[in-house]
């Protein structure tokens, strides 16, 4: 009887150990002081109308980079206690056991992929895409509300087993068969696993077809598939290759979750399964998965390089078509992961040829920027700082990566710690890099003023001498041999300085991570000089910068016309056209993508504990919601062309206005300054509420 | 004023960046003095062949990659804004001839790896036999958790988490695994990595050309007792060799049924141990137990399923 109603849950899957007491507390206290501060603050009702049933894809954006942010602090401090663990453990065994180490970096691996380089992507394509095209919202509004709250539903089971359970997948981050079967795996680890990857995983398919269908068919007029920002073509690649593969990772975890639930045999070592079926399916989404995460930021580099440089992209028809070509072959090397499981040398070469070539478009990516800059007008701000720490990372992480695509020389370094090395040099240089230099490029689009340029310089070489301080003495040592994943090593192996290196240049990478924050803070502070008067603060060329910062919720109080490739630059020449204003539909807000999102959580959750009753019930639920978010017809308000005309005089007046106000001699603050002057600011925003 | 200040520090910052990287490859070439670099420092054939190959595909990749990096990063200085010699052409029309160099210089680089690697990878395939005038030595591995069996079946030996193998012999080791999850057997010195599954013989043809004891491990995460799933390869003399079987033979634990069974149990950081009298089906029993009663699974020769 007891079973029916808790399933496998009992007292022992409280918290019970240091890290899951020390997790919980804080997930506990997170949540208290945001419950305290938005009812002190009297802002529920602000934050569930205006904020959490949103469909303005600039919110979800907004939000999707909160919680990616968050996430990468708990992704970032699991780094710190892998780094820890391996400098201390070649002499004695650190402070962790083989299992928690192993838990540590699953979970490290998950989080950084799913639930931070995702939803920073997808909080760049929901804020820029529509402003790039010309599109007030998306094709589907709800989709994409759905979409986010099924993240955040993933994001919050990756961190449960805190909560209840104690323990998370100990299986690497695409969790092996057969490691990740019953087998061996017999705890609710792996099945936290299962449904945080399942649940999010779906948001992003639903994103994926969202973002195909608005880029597809909601363009400004005049604007051709070769005329589309080079982000947004980024974008759609990546889109793409969502769609194609998203599809395949959740049919390979429901396979899994078959075996672990019904008995099946699809990954088993017994009963006619096959564990190497696994390893090609969930290869054949992960390697794509790599390049859905990195077209939107060459796509970030391609505009950024061209605005900074003063010149419209070299090459440009070169530059997109090498990310078609880069996300078509992506799809075709997924067997490189795993050279070493014994197949055919035929087998092998073919897809060594296939991956390197990925090499050519990529490098004639890399020369588009070069013709980019010839002649140009380079202008140091942080996103170029960005894209000079990326060239020299990603230069490192593609030649290793080539290497890698050897057969013969894959066999020594599969595995090894320069193969962690390789990836980190892509997913650091290449995906996050990305991402920073798009923070800093659109911060001002987002925010309506700019981040500090001086501290955010600081950022940046702390973030690239880190980069190479933690990760080059990783190269080194898989080069003397040493595996990835281990959580001690003999003091005969002379490892332990390496180690100790690469632990300190974690540290270096934290502070350039501190300094991030402390860049927003200070950008905060000054925020009134920091001030984007034109909503144009780079001189940049395509749309997104031709209406005021932050822009209005209608996006464009007229539909621009694309006839150039830089409409926004061609305006610029041309002067300002003369403005009709016309009555706009918008989307109104839904709670359903909460509410659904909410019972698919619940429905993960009664299957890691085996709770039927919930799983029943909250699969109804969602049909339920589905079937009352159908009939509901009231989904769109009119925005009365008076009263367009009105906001946009408003908003003109006001940038007028800031010019007058916004102090012109004042430098952006320092380091010092900062320390100075934020315990002052920060008292006296606790005191004006 | 502000503006010149700010420019000051832009020049500045990528020389003590460069500075800095300096000194870590300073104390990084100085952390390595002494040290045994496995996979620069081969002790077989195949890791020798391997070793090789990585180092040459690393130049054609440099002789690549470095002058486009350069030329990046020579352009962003050339064409920085405080330089007010350089050209500023916002309309310049880039010439086709960089547009196929674009495209050209990294297909011709790739072209030229893939001359050196489709013939290199047929060449070290693991399942190839390696040709000598030795006749071959086969060594059954069976990957457990958390340990490495070996079988000399014609020895008529086995040993747990040590092999000895004659240098100079190619050896032949058939990899399977008992009761484990994925297994990746690798001895950096000797070559490279396959991995060890259940029900399946995965042959890794190696040979060492060096005596010496070599660190050998499972790459591949297997469960909790990964990190301590380590052995030591001895290449010694063919003298040594036959003089450690006829020691081992003395061994008074026998490789029976039931000690398999203690050796099945998962353990970790498992000592070295060495047996005799082993139960001649006992490969045979580990590989049919997966295959429904066949004794021999579809060995990993020279067919295209993996």
């Amino acid at each position: 009887m007891k079973e029916f109603f808790i399933g496998k849950l009992t007292l022992d899957a409280l918290p019970h150990e240091m890290h899951t007491i020390g997790g919980s507390a804080s997930i506990v206290l997170m949540l208290i002081s945001i419950i305290a501060f938005v009812t002190y603050k009297k802002r529920w009702t602000w934050l569930w109308k205006d904020w959490l049933t949103t469909v303005d894809p600039k919110k979800i954006g907004i939000m999707y980079f909160i919680a990616g942010g968050i996430m990468l602090i708990r992704g970032g401090i699991d780094a710190i206690m892998i780094w820890s663990q391996q400098a201390l453990a070649g002499s004695g065994n650190g402070y962790l056991n083989a299992q928690h180490f192993q838990e540590i970096f699953t979970a490290h691996g998950n989080i950084m992929v799913f639930f931070v380089a995702m939803a920073l992507i997808f909080g760049f394509v929901n804020y820029i895409v529509p402003l790039q095209i010309g599109a007030r919202d998306l094709a589907s509004p709800f989709m994409n509300t759905l979409g986010f709250w099924l993240y955040v539903a993933g994001a919050v089971m990756i961190n449960m087993f805190f909560v209840l359970g104690g323990e998370y997948a100990a299986t690497g981050w695409l969790a092996v068969a057969p490691l990740s079967g019953k087998e061996f795996s017999p705890g609710v680890g792996m099945d936290y696993w299962i449904w945080s990857l399942q649940i999010s995983g779906i948001g992003t398919t639903l994103g994926g077809i969202n973002f195909i269908m608005t880029i597809l068919r909601m363009r400004a007029k005049g604007m051709s598939l070769m005329k589309m920002p080079p982000f947004t073509w980024g974008s759609l690649c990546s889109m793409v290759m969502v769609v194609s593969v998203f599809p395949l990772l959740t049919m390979t975890i429901f396979l899994l979750f078959f075996d672990r639930y019904l008995g099946t045999h699809f990954f088993t070592t017994d009963g006619g399964g096959n564990p190497m079926m696994y390893t090609n399916l969930i290869w054949m989404w992960g390697h794509p998965e790599v390049y859905i995460i990195m077209l939107p930021s060459f796509g970030i580099f391609t505009e950024v390089v061209s605005t900074f440089s003063r010149k419209p992209v070299a090459f440009y028809k070169s530059n997109i078509i090498a990310m078609i070509g880069i996300s078509t072959i992506s799809l075709l090397v997924w067997l490189h992961h795993f050279y070493t499981m014994g197949a055919d040398a035929k087998v092998n070469s073919a897809f060594g040829v296939a991956t390197m070539f990925i090499s050519i478009p990529t490098s004639a990516l890399v020369i588009s920027w070069i013709a980019t800059m010839y002649k140009g007008r380079i202008s140091f701000k942080t996103p170029m700082l960005w894209l000079m720490g990326f060239i020299a990372i990603f230069g490192l992480g593609g030649i290793s990566g080539v290497l890698l695509a050897i057969p013969p020389v894959d066999f020594q370094l599969h595995n090894s710690l320069f193969l962690v090395a390789h990836f980190h040099s892509n997913a650091i240089g290449g995906v996050l890099f990305g991402i920073f230099a798009g923070l800093a490029y659109w911060f001002p689009k987002i925010a309506g003023f700019r981040l500090n340029e001086r501290i955010g310089r600081y950022a940046v070489w702390s973030w690239i001498i880190g980069f190479f301080v933690a990760f080059t003495p990783l190269y080194i040592l898989g080069l003397m041999g040493a595996t990835r994943r281990l959580d001690t090593y003999e003091a005969s192996t002379g490892w332990q300085p390496f180690y100790i290196v690469a632990f300190v240049g974690g540290l270096i990478i934290m502070l350039g991570v501190a300094l991030q924050l402390v860049q927003i803070i200070a950008s905060i502070m000054q925020r009134k000089r920091l001030v984007d008067r034109t909503g144009d603060p780079w001189d940049a060329r395509t749309l997104e910068w031709s209406m005021t910062s932050p822009p209005p919720a209608y996006n464009f109080a007229t539909i621009p016309e694309a006839t150039e490739r830089d409409p926004f630059w061609k305006m610029k020449q041309d002067g300002l056209q003369k403005l009709l204003y016309e009555d706009i539909h918008m989307p109104k807000n839904t709670a359903s993508g909460i509410y659904i999102s909410l019972f698919a959580f619940l429905v993960g959750f009664g299957f890691v504990w085996e709770i039927v009753w919930l799983v029943v019930l909250s699969m109804i639920g969602i049909v339920a919601v589905f079937i009352a978010k159908g009939f509901n017809e009231d989904s769109e308000y009119t925005i009365p062309a008076s009263e367009v005309a009105a906001l946009e005089a408003v908003s003109a007046r006001e940038m007028r206005d800031t010019k007058k106000y916004a102090p012109e001699n004042e430098e952006d603050m320092g380091l010092i300054e900062f320390v100075k002057t934020a315990p002052r600011w920060l008292f006296g925003l606790m005191r004006n509420k | 004023m502000a503006n010149n200040k700010n420019r000051q520090q832009r020049s500045i910052a990528p020389i003590l960046l460069l500075l800095a990287l300096l000194v870590l490859g300073l104390i990084l070439a100085f952390m390595m003095n002494g040290m045994d670099v496995a996979l620069l420092n081969p002790k077989g054939l195949v890791a020798n062949e391997q070793s090789k190959l990585l180092v040459i595909s690393t130049l054609i990749i440099l002789g690549f990659g470095l002058p486009v990096i350069f030329t990046l990063y020579y352009f962003a200085w050339k064409y920085r804004e405080g330089n007010q010699k350089s050209a500023f052409a916002p309309n310049t029309q880039n010439s086709k001839l960089f547009l196929a160099f674009a495209w050209g210089g990294p297909l011709a680089t790739v072209i030229l790896l893939a001359t050196l690697m489709i013939p290199a990878t047929h060449d070290l395939a693991p399942q190839k036999s390696i040709q000598s005038t030795e006749k071959q030595l086969t060594i059954q591995v069976v990957a457990l958790s958390w340990k490495w069996l070996f079988i000399y079946p014609e020895q008529n030996v086995a040993s747990v988490n040590f092999a000895q193998i004659p240098v100079d012999t190619p050896v032949r080791f058939e990899l399977t695994a008992d009761e484990a999850p994925m297994s990746a057997f690798w001895i950096p010195h000797l070559g490279g990595m396959l991995y060890a599954m259940t029900g399946h013989i995965n042959p890794l043809n190696l040979v060492a050309q060096t005596a010496g004891d070599y660190p050998g491990s499972s790459a591949e995460l297997n469960g909790d007792g990964f990190a301590g799933m380590k052995f030591t390869a001895r290449a010694s003399s063919r003298e040594d060799f036959d003089a450690w079987v006829a020691t081992t033979k003395q061994s008074d634990v026998s490789l029976n049924n039931a000690e398999y069974k203690k050796l099945l149990e998962p353990s970790h950081d498992n000592k070295a141990a060495f047996y005799t009298n082993l139960n001649p089906d006992l490969y045979g029993d580990i590989i049919s137990k997966y295959n429904g009663g066949h004794k021999h699974s579809d060995e990993h020769e020279g067919h295209g399923s993996y």
